[in-house]
């Protein structure tokens, strides 16, 4: 290597290994959070339930055996293998009950994350792209769905649309809009002043391309961050409606109307009301870990 | 061999004539509206294969300059002419056509490329955007581009930040000539860079004008660089330039006191080349406030009772243009 | 005795790629007023020494040496306590970027008094007097009023003004600036360049300046340290370095300014890269891209060489025989 003209050529030797793939790297950084990896795994044994419940599940969720009403779980006195967690007032078995909620509670969560992500996504794209008028009008639209108190919201909302899971879940993702859309426009807002979106204007892109192709992108940590919480948020959410009647209708297997029809057997057969409660606790800490997780380990290659 | 032989003179490729940005910032509720003069009548002439260094600290306009000429933003008056078609008043339509003839190379290595895209996406961006040619055709011109910065082609798909700052600089010089260029502005292209490193991309960008015939407008501060790669300077001082000419009038002979204030103050490792020891005083005045007359007469050693009250217009002076009232006396 | 006395200071940090050694093995000594200059780019280690003076090295970092003593003082053994009294008092810093080394939500009046109060147990109005004249004495105007400003409502200039009062509140016997004017304009660079030489001068205060700009070194330093990879690879008066250089590296650094390459096209370059953590040369770490490396170079590494008007980690120095120099 002479150090005359030509060595402006090539002149940096290249490590010979070949750098790992993003999502290699990121699954390093991510594993190593071993409460987020505890998530993952739960997470996705739900979904394996969820998905083959038929199979797994040892009864029809809402066959009632009328000769096994309130049996206790297999480990009491009067339980038995025919019904391993015990069942409920009109002798519906618990175990095939919680494993068919799973699916439900998946889908509810699935789906109101789906819809207030891409709503509150382009939402808050369009105030922090657009800026001026419509970035006011837009953050104060969602400053007044944020200042009510979501509950009572999403009950109103449940209450003018009428009972029922799918209602339940629209009024849910009605509420939790403002949080995407405000995460988001804030992203896009730190992303457009860097220098690589002038680039991107200097060479010719319009705002569409410039905001779905350069800026969107970047912005999708915090918001995946927030998407995992918001599981967790979702199924609680719906628990609660279904809890007030306002959600699920039995027989519907839900989690969270479960619970609310059995609460006067608290005393007397409390594995009614545990299931379902273990059920939810279990799941909604599984996507906060998974969320933690998910969070350390997209930060760090954001701070470099 | 004759004695004065034909000079072929290179064709200009961008005129800029008395442009002017003003920005209207609100104070407060109850406070009148400012105007923040970032550039305040900025002409000159760029011809092919020729750099032209713009040279001033923070709040001279220089970054305004960049994006006037870049045409990210329209100026306020004033005409900018590509191949004498005036930009100014032409449709978006127009405006995408006319921006292939410049592109930019920005400062900060590490802000300038996004992170999420490979490098093969961030150089075939605007080919994407401005042309038909299908994915492979984008990938051999981008690996060709590569090639011609110095990079290695097996790089083509990773990430930038897998990339040194000297690397990512040649990465961000090669999607500026994507689109073949008539223009590069390039705002402080080599700051952030280690000396050696420095030494490379001010050579990559000298071989790069000699084969392309690239005209560059060359922001920057250090003097050092400029001296070495412009063929012309100009000062600028709050908006407005100071001092303009050609690289060895200017260096040889600086007439502005700013200009000889910038010289003297280049830390300097020979110290045969370190003039007279002028440290500067004050700060540089708020744009939006520049005092009255001459904008440099609250820090000017040699300033006298009519600096305060007359602008100084930039006249011809020893073969470069001066806007000061003394500039004859500078010596 | 020097004031300042470091023997074969090492600092580790160990990632998932292996043990990285930031700085590797550096002597330094600084005596009382004097101005030593510690130049080198990305990666050589500069600013990881002085973090490692200031007991500022985090976690997972290891910090070695067969000696770090402040006036006597073994700072390696001392506990963090003690370690506070003399960081910040004795031993002041002042950083890179005046806007991030200052506090955005305090006042820079309540920031320079925070030092005193905690350090020289002032109050009441003799702090507020105190404070006041230190910003009068680094240059700021109207500095009453000044207090009451926060640090965005200052320039950059003004910012590290700031930051000098709050170094030299205690009157410290050692500042160490780190890159103290890379983020400023030129003409405030040299307005703090001055100020840091006159409060030196005035003070007796030893300064440490770390930079990767030649010409500042050249202007204000006695003595320059150079730092390649983690290593010491030259020192000697600031005067003879830059005339003339024994370490090839400093010799090709010196080519590559622009100020050098006057009537030359092209600048000469340094061909190849700084190694990093998988790829740290046998023999000398500036093998790989020294032009004059020859087999020895390769495969055993060179220690620092004295000669008559300092040391060279070379065994090939550009000087050649000048001084009859051991091969």
């Amino acid at each position: 290597m002479t150090m005359d003209a030509q060595s402006n050529a090539v002149v940096e030797p290249v490590p010979t290994a070949t750098p790992p793939h993003p999502l290699v790297e990121f699954w390093f950084h991510f594993r190593q959070n071993t409460g987020a990896v505890i998530g993952l795994v739960v997470i996705l044994l739900l979904v394996l339930v969820a998905v083959f419940a038929e199979v797994v599940a040892p009864h029809s969720p809402i066959a009632q055996y009328r000769d096994a009403i309130l049996v206790p779980p297999v480990w009491h006195e009067g339980g038995s293998w025919t019904h391993i967690l015990g069942t409920d007032d009109i002798g519906r078995d618990m175990l095939s009950r919680v494993i068919y909620g799973a699916r439900l509670s998946l889908m509810i969560g699935l789906i109101v994350v789906t819809l207030s992500l891409a709503v509150g996504l382009a939402l808050g794209m369009t105030a922090g792209f657009f800026g001026g008028v419509v970035d006011i009008a837009v953050m104060r639209l969602m400053d007044i769905v944020l200042s009510l108190p979501s509950l009572l919201l999403a009950i109103v909302v449940a209450a003018i649309l009428g009972p029922g899971l799918f209602n339940a879940m629209l009024s849910v993702s009605v509420v939790v809009i403002p949080h995407y859309a405000r995460l988001t426009r804030a992203a896009v807002l730190a992303e457009m002043s860097k220098d690589y979106v002038v680039a991107s204007r200097v060479a010719g892109a319009g705002p569409l391309r410039l905001m779905l192709v350069d800026v969107l992108p970047n912005c999708m940590a915090p918001l995946i961050v927030q998407a995992t919480l918001g599981f967790s948020t979702a199924i609680l959410d719906a628990a609660a409606l279904g809890f007030l009647g306002l959600g699920a209708q039995p027989p519907t297997p839900e989690w969270g109307t479960m619970l609310a029809s059995s609460l006067q057997f608290l005393q007397r057969a409390p594995w009614v009301v545990t299931w379902p409660g273990v059920a939810i606790l279990v799941t909604v800490l599984a996507f906060n870990l998974l969320g933690d997780g998910l969070r350390d380990a997209l930060d760090p290659k954001l701070k470099r | 061999m004759s004695e004065n032989p034909v000079v072929q003179e290179s064709p200009v490729v961008l005129e800029a004539i008395d442009l002017r940005k003003h920005y209207a910032i609100r104070q407060g509720l109850m406070k009148p509206l400012a105007t923040l003069r970032a550039l305040d009548g900025v002409s000159f002439r760029l011809e092919a294969g020729k750099t032209l260094a713009v040279v001033g600290e923070s709040g001279c306009g220089k970054s305004t300059l960049a994006r006037s000429v870049t045409m990210i933003e329209p100026p306020t008056s004033g005409h900018l002419l590509y191949d004498g078609r005036d930009v100014v008043g032409r449709s978006p339509a127009e405006l995408k056509e006319l921006r292939r003839t410049v592109q930019m190379v920005f400062q900060n290595p590490y802000g300038s490329l996004n992170p999420r895209k490979t490098v093969g996406a961030l150089l075939a961006e605007p080919l994407v955007v401005n042309t038909d040619l299908p994915a492979r055709e984008r990938r051999e011109r981008a690996l060709a581009m590569m090639a011609k910065v110095g990079l290695r082609g097996d790089q083509i798909d990773r990430y930038p930040h897998m990339f040194s700052g000297g690397q990512r600089q040649r990465i961000a010089i090669a999607r500026a000539l994507m689109l073949n260029p008539r223009v590069v502005v390039a705002d402080e292209p080599v700051s952030a860079l280690d000396v050696s490193i420095q030494a490379q991309v001010l050579n990559l960008m000298m071989d790069l004008q000699e084969e392309l015939g690239l005209a560059y407008l060359f922001i920057s501060h250090d003097l050092g660089v400029v001296r070495h790669i412009a063929d012309a300077v100009m000062v600028m001082y709050l908006g407005r330039p100071v001092e303009h000419g050609p690289k060895e009038v200017v260096f040889a002979r600086p007439r502005h006191p700013y200009t000889r204030i910038l010289m003297a103050a280049t830390p300097r490792v020979n110290p045969d080349l370190r003039g007279e020891r002028v440290v500067p005083k004050g700060e540089l005045p708020s744009p939006l406030n520049p005092p009255p007359g001459c904008p440099f007469h609250r820090r000017c050693p040699h300033a006298r009772e009519n600096c305060a009250v007359d602008v100084p217009a930039l006249r011809d002076v020893d073969g470069r243009l001066v806007a000061c009232h003394y500039a004859e006396e500078m010596a | 005795m020097p004031l300042l006395d470091i023997r074969n200071l090492s600092v580790e940090f160990t990632t998932r790629a292996g043990t990285f050694r930031a700085v590797d093995g550096i002597d330094l000594s600084v005596d009382e007023g004097e101005v030593v200059g510690i130049v080198g780019e990305s990666g050589s280690g500069k600013s990881v020494t002085s973090l490692a003076v200031m007991g500022l090295i985090p976690a997972p970092g290891r910090v070695v040496a067969d000696r770090m003593s402040f006036a006597g003082t073994d700072l390696r053994t001392l506990d963090r306590g003690a370690r506070r009294k003399i960081t910040g008092k004795d031993v002041a810093m002042v950083f890179q970027e005046p806007m991030s080394s200052l506090n955005p939500c305090f006042t820079v009046g309540f920031q320079i008094m925070e030092t005193l109060k905690v350090h020289e147990r002032l109050s009441g109005r003799a702090l507020k007097r105190r404070a006041v004249e230190l910003l009068e004495q680094v240059g700021i105007p109207a500095p009453e009023s000044r207090l009451s400003s926060f640090p965005h409502q200052l320039s950059g200039g003004m910012n590290q003004r700031v930051m000098i009062a709050i170094a030299i509140a205690c009157n410290p016997r050692l500042l160490i600036a780190d890159e103290p004017t890379t983020a400023l304009d030129v003409t405030i660079q040299k307005q703090i360049l001055d100020l840091l030489v006159r409060l030196q001068k005035e003070r007796g205060m030893a300064l440490i300046l770390i930079t990767h700009d030649m010409g500042v070194v050249a202007e204000t330093a006695h003595r320059v340290v150079v730092m390649y990879a983690g290593q010491k690879v030259e020192e000697r008066r600031a005067s003879d370095l830059f005339a003339r250089p024994q370490h090839p590296y400093t010799g090709a650094l010196l080519d590559a300014l622009p100020e050098r390459a006057l009537g030359k096209s092209r600048l000469p370059t340094i061909p190849g890269v700084v190694p990093g953590i998988g790829d740290r040369p046998q023999g000398c770490l500036f093998n790989p891209r020294c032009r004059f490396a020859k087999a020895d170079c390769r495969t055993l590494r060179p220690p620092l060489f004295p000669d008559p008007e300092g040391e060279a980690r070379c065994y090939y120095p550009l000087g050649g025989d000048m001084w009859g120099a051991p091969e």
